[in-house]
């Protein structure tokens, strides 16, 4: 017979999807659960994945020292160079740029972008969604339908809206993904925290007379993390892909400066003559948001054994 | 009973509504520069900077403005926009249909693929077509859209020639009803190529989760034929989340739909957002945000209200 | 009540060796292990056994039911003269609900919550008759009615959730019977139930079984139960039978150590057995690692060597009962 958690598929890379996927969860995880850092491990995809993206994060990390060329600077006579062109291994762009420095610099911004503005809203949204998970009542009400008005929006207009609004660069890009990540990040820790505090474990703590500090600080927290970090995983992946589009309108940061997404939409303009100057930086989009969603597909099967069968 | 929840629902986002017109309202209020300065040029004298803010109404305290500006968007008057001087109504009405039309064209492609695929991937769970098909529908969920326009366009517009680069229409004249079509394949695939893939893989889970249930089982006892067991035992009764998130797949789309319209020309709401961003014209900009928020709002209720149909327990929870 | 006995009656379902396999991993455990047993025309046979002695899937397997990792492997199961298990999923359809009704343990779970209950009988009579859809919902009224579901004709279009436990269990009832079967299987059809409701359903399935002329087979871990409807009585332990026999010897002269020590756990059964109540002591085998030999024997009060060795073949031991076991046999030499 098939025997199926709702749990089953693999990350979505998709904020609305993952929300509901883990939101029907149902307790989300036990006082006792350890991290199975071996079943992770054993995931050969997600250790791929983290492999993939320990290098990309140091490469991008090192760009100053390892950059061969600066990236806003023409280098030499050399425009379109392709790929594989001696001195530019990953050719240059309508400028005479060289794509591997560009590339290497524009990883900075781009996964700042990713990771900052999850980061921000997953402590804003375990905060909120403590609270109202734990005080209920009219707190509750009050958090969760100021929240729903967030959910109104289509997640990435807000974003843009936000950004385009205010004035233009890393800051606001990075501000604009946070706040409308906020609910998301709430409504699943809201969740998450109503699981927990129906377990037995927590009447028998507050029975012992854990205070409610100690409660929330001891016992609930550190269940509602894992989850959340799941999410949060699977939500950088998107984030990338959701901040090089601001960047692609020319929301985020500014030229000469580039991240993934500002390269393509230079690239663009030379799209008949010089597709690679398009083509390049996307794919590296596709495949570092990938490597996220691998890696929080690993880590909820490491967390979750009822979703681990494949 | 269906009536008293649909009343309930409708009551409900009454102050969703109002939080939505708040945010905007203040989203464009926090924008940075004047609009004196845009709307009489930087030439302006101070006094007829104060005159403006007063026939404007800009003087006035934050609430005053707020009802004043809800009062007009209520009926209808979103203002006059300031790059064109047009009335925003008219500006946005005919950029909305069109981005309809994108958006019905890529939830209907979004729907057809992401069903199917899910639901073939579910009845061959764990098969060679399953895993293939969930590793797919990943990368195509981590595409982002505006890049996948720009690679179609590459491929069959600039290379293989078979479809236009962009707009809606042939510039040459009126091709009618096909030429639009003809104008939609490119954008609409580009919209709707991650949703489907989201939706693949909560159809898939969906039907999965409901092959495991109890009553599958005791339907095949009682000797039900195969489709009809999967209509009306698997299928119906993994509808409520596949439709969830096929509603809130249209948040996406609209989403998405704003970068394929950036890409392709299209002359829709998103373009016209875009551009209006571009120029600072914060009553169109309002106004499209306030519209957007609106339908995806309203396609939400909606299915809620097929979920109730489907699954009468949700009525009472 | 029922167990008259009536010898001649015909037999309707032969089982003979039928085993079941699960595949776990690498591995395939036998859940059913070589089970025979047959049904016959009006009577009613009790399965007996612990959880995870191999009834449900016993009965599962008698539909076909069984799906991957699952696999019936070998055996066969004769119904009127004919094997059912070469047959395919098309023609199985028509053996299920038609020639075989099941009515499942659970029924909190086993109705669809998106179906009105009415359409959910009907379902049943529209895929073996051909009759128009309002028919069978006409039908299916007078079924509610039959199985005492008070209301019918408005109750029919009412949802599951709009039903207590017992009465989803009556609904269940009348979709098994709906198309007159010529067996019935229950699979603990009173377990999920509370105590009062559980006596009106035993009661209903009994004599609906009467008025049909149908052949019960009833799975059930409950003595009681057994008690009360069987006329036969098949043993089952670790996915073998080890016991089979006409209810009155069984209650009276159980021959295999397992039934006797299953009869003493069922304390006040019978007046004149005084025998305190005993918990077998240890646990069934874990299926992934069968001992060799009687499944019982690690459990055994009077398992002899042999017992640990070799599987006792199920053998007659008086008329109407067979036993699988040595000592019980009298093979002391071992």
């Amino acid at each position: 017979m098939v025997t199926t958690s709702l749990s089953e598929p693999a990350a979505e890379p998709n904020a609305e999807a993952i929300a509901a996927e883990l939101g029907t969860v149902d307790a989300p995880v036990i006082a006792t659960r350890r991290w199975r850092l071996a079943a992770f491990t054993r995931d050969r995809a997600a250790l791929v994945a983290s492999i993939f993206l320990l290098i990309v994060c140091a490469a991008a990390v090192l760009a100053p020292w390892i950059s061969p060329y600066d990236p806003n600077v023409a280098s030499g006579q050399l425009r379109f160079a392709p790929p594989l062109t001696p001195g530019h291994i990953l050719g240059t762009d309508e400028q005479g740029r060289d794509m591997l420095s560009r590339l290497l610099w524009g990883g900075r911004i781009s996964l700042l972008v990713g990771l900052v503005p999850v980061a921000l809203a997953s402590a804003a949204g375990l905060v909120l969604g403590l609270v109202a998970g734990y005080a209920g009542g009219i707190i509750d009400q009050l958090i969760m339908r100021t929240l729903d008005v967030l959910f109104a929006f289509p997640m990435v207009l807000l974003a843009i809206a936000i950004a385009g609004v205010l004035t233009p660069g890393i800051s606001t890009e990075i501000i604009a993904i946070a706040v409308v990540l906020i609910p998301y990040v709430g409504r699943l820790a809201r969740t998450a925290t109503l699981g927990v505090v129906a377990m037995p474990f927590i009447e028998a703590a507050r029975a012992a007379g854990a205070s409610r500090t100690a409660l929330l600080a001891r016992y609930i927290t550190p269940n509602v993390l894992p989850p959340l970090l799941v999410y949060a995983t699977t939500l950088i992946g998107l984030m990338i892909v959701v901040g090089s589009g601001l960047s692609f309108l020319g929301l985020g940061v500014q030229p000469p400066t580039a991240d993934w997404g500002s390269m393509v939409s230079e690239g663009r303009e030379v799209l008949a003559t010089a597709p690679f100057v398009t083509l390049l930086p996307g794919l590296v989009i596709v495949v570092v948001s990938l490597a996220f969603n691998f890696i929080g597909d690993g880590l909820r099967d490491a967390l979750d054994p009822r979703s681990a069968r494949r | 009973m269906l009536r008293s929840y649909l009343g309930k629902r409708l009551a409900a986002i009454l102050p969703v509504l109002f939080g939505v017109s708040v945010i905007i309202f203040l989203l464009m209020h926090l924008a940075p520069g004047d609009v004196t300065t845009v709307l009489l040029g930087p030439q302006a004298t101070e006094q007829d900077r104060v005159a403006l803010r007063h026939t404007l109404g800009l003087d006035q305290p934050l609430p005053v403005q707020y009802g004043r500006w809800l009062e007009r968007t209520a009926e209808g008057d979103f203002g006059t926009s300031i790059a064109t001087s047009l009335p925003v109504t008219a500006l946005i009405l005919p950029r909305f249909v069109n981005t309809i039309i994108l958006t019905v064209a890529s939830l209907f492609l979004a729907v057809l693929i992401g069903y199917s695929a899910g639901l073939f991937a579910a009845l061959r769970a764990r098969s060679w077509f399953d895993r293939s098909m969930m590793t797919v529908t990943l990368i195509f969920g981590s595409t982002p859209p505006f890049w996948l326009g720009l690679l179609l366009v590459l491929l069959f517009a600039l290379k293989l020639q078979w479809l236009p680069v962009s707009g809606m229409i042939d510039m040459a004249g009126d091709g009618g009803v096909l030429d639009t079509l003809h104008h939609l394949v490119l954008p609409a695939v580009t919209t709707a190529l991650a949703p489907a893939a989201i939706i693949a893989r909560m159809v898939r889970s969906s039907i999965l989760e409901s092959l495991g249930r109890p009553h599958v089982l005791v339907a095949r006892a009682k000797g039900l034929r195969r489709r009809d067991l999967l209509r009306r035992h698997v299928v119906l009764n993994a509808l409520p989340p596949i439709m969830t998130i096929t509603g809130l797949q249209l948040g996406y789309l609209l989403g998405g739909a704003l970068f394929s319209e950036v890409v392709f020309a299209w002359p829709g709401l998103g373009s016209l957002l875009y551009s209006s961003i571009t120029a600072r014209d914060m009553p169109v900009v309002q106004a499209a945000t306030l519209l957007i928020a609106l339908t995806f709002v309203l396609v939400n209720i909606l299915v809620d209200l097929v979920n109730v149909l489907i699954d009468p327990r949700l009525q009472e929870s | 009540m029922a167990n008259v006995a009536v010898a001649v009656a015909e037999v309707v379902l032969e089982v003979a060796d039928l085993c079941t396999d699960f595949a776990v991993g690498r591995q395939t455990i036998r859940v059913v292990d070589r089970v025979s047993f047959s049904l016959r025309r009006g009577q009613t046979t009790a399965i007996v056994g612990e959880s995870g002695s191999g009834k449900t899937v016993t009965a599962l397997s008698l539909l076909q039911l069984i799906e991957p990792p699952g696999r019936i492997s070998g055996g066969t199961i004769r119904y009127r003269g004919r094997d059912l298990r070469p047959l395919d999923e098309t023609a199985m359809q028509q053996v299920r609900g038609a020639r075989i009704g099941m009515v499942f343990q659970d029924p909190l779970s086993s109705l669809n919550p998106s179906l009105r209950i009415g359409t959910q009988i009907a379902e049943t009579l529209l895929a073996h008759e051909r009759i128009s859809s309002a028919e069978a919902e006409r039908r299916a009224v007078e079924l509610l009615v039959r199985v005492g579901v008070p209301d019918a004709a408005a109750r029919a279009r009412d949802y599951p959730h709009h039903f207590s436990g017992g009465m989803r269990q009556r609904v269940l009832i009348a979709m098994a019977i709906a198309c007159n079967p010529e067996i019935i299987i229950a699979d603990e059809p009173t377990t999920a139930l509370d105590v009062t409701v559980q006596a009106k359903i035993l009661r209903l399935l009994h004599d609906l079984q009467q008025a049909m002329g149908a052949s019960l087979l009833m799975i059930t871990h409950d003595l009681g139960v057994v008690a009360a409807l069987a006329d036969e009585v098949v043993v089952m332990y670790a996915g073998r039978v080890v016991e089979r026999a006409d209810v009155d010897r069984l209650f009276h002269a159980p021959l295999h150590p397992y039934t006797r020590a299953l009869l003493d756990c069922a304390i006040g059964l019978d007046d004149d057995r005084s025998t305190p109540l005993t918990p077998i002591p240890g646990a069934p085998p874990d299926l992934r690692r069968r001992p060799a030999g009687c499944q019982f024997a690690p459990r055994c009060p009077v398992a002899i060597a042999k017992c640990h060795r070799l599987d006792p073949p199920l053998l007659p031991m008086n008329p109407g009962q067979d036993v699988a076991c040595f000592v019980a046999q009298g093979d002391a030499d071992g």
